[in-house]
């Protein structure tokens, strides 16, 4: 199992990191990814741009942990996220959640899981710069439920 | 001594992002630490009136029953957004 986690400020790639994914894997039928972006509306407000925070060590740890369940859970070839921390602005890429497995079902749903569980327990917060000012981006509850789904439902 | 960490809104709401602690024979687990932090008064009450506070003892998010001995690392923050 390959397992790669990038925090990084830096801008990425998605096709070249979905071709390092698999390159040379003779093994990968499928790839599921999934590309967060800056959008430049969130409950009612124009954004402008924002910023991202973390918290260094715990980020990467959380991370590593939620694509480890994800192996143990699906049949799993590849799996990289890369998350950007730092100012961002509308249509940037915020992460990138990359899943190679033999077949789609296996990647599908890993991707979604691991995107899941990252929005409720990876230890980044987001604050926004709109036109009346900044603000910290308050948690969604419909987040909660999107991760609590993966506890109840049987395994895909 | 313990090492004390607090993030995003409730950093700026504290006005500072780090502190070192001594852990007395009081606080055993990490309700009472919160509580002895809120004692301070002023915007440190921040802690136990803020809806939904989080924590992390030594990077994993755990539950306020949490135990603490001394040398561990103990994270305050609000719901994470990122994604």
């Amino acid at each position: 199992m390959r397992i790669s986690i990038s925090v990084q400020e830096q801008p990425f790639d998605t096709g070249a990191e979905i071709a390092a994914l698999t390159s040379g894997d003779r093994g990968v039928g499928a790839v599921a990814s999934f590309v967060g972006l800056v959008r430049d509306a969130n409950d009612g407000s124009n954004i402008a741009a924002m910023t991202l925070e973390h918290y260094p060590g715990m980020t990467e740890k959380a991370l590593q942990d939620i694509c480890a369940t994800a192996c143990q859970r699906w049949k799993l070839l590849a799996v990289r996220v890369i998350h950007r921390v730092g100012r961002l602005v509308p249509t940037d890429a915020i992460v990138l959640v990359a899943v190679a497995s033999a077949h789609r079902g296996d990647a599908f749903a890993a991707c979604e899981f691991i995107m899941d569980y990252l929005k409720t327990s990876a230890p980044f917060w987001k604050k926004e710069e709109t036109t009346s000012g900044s603000r910290w981006v308050d948690a969604r509850e419909s987040d909660d439920q999107a991760a609590e789904r993966w506890k109840i439902s049987d395994k895909r | 001594m313990i090492k004390l960490l607090y993030f995003a809104s409730l950093r700026e709401r504290l006005g500072t992002g780090t502190e070192s602690f001594e852990l007395s024979a009081g606080i055993a687990t990490v309700a009472m630490l919160r509580d002895a932090l809120a004692q301070r008064g002023d915007v440190w009450e921040a802690l136990t009136t803020m809806r939904n506070l989080r924590v992390a003892v030594n990077q994993t998010m755990v539950g306020f029953d949490t135990r603490l001995k001394d040398g561990d690392e103990v994270a305050f923050f609000p719901p994470v957004t990122g994604g």
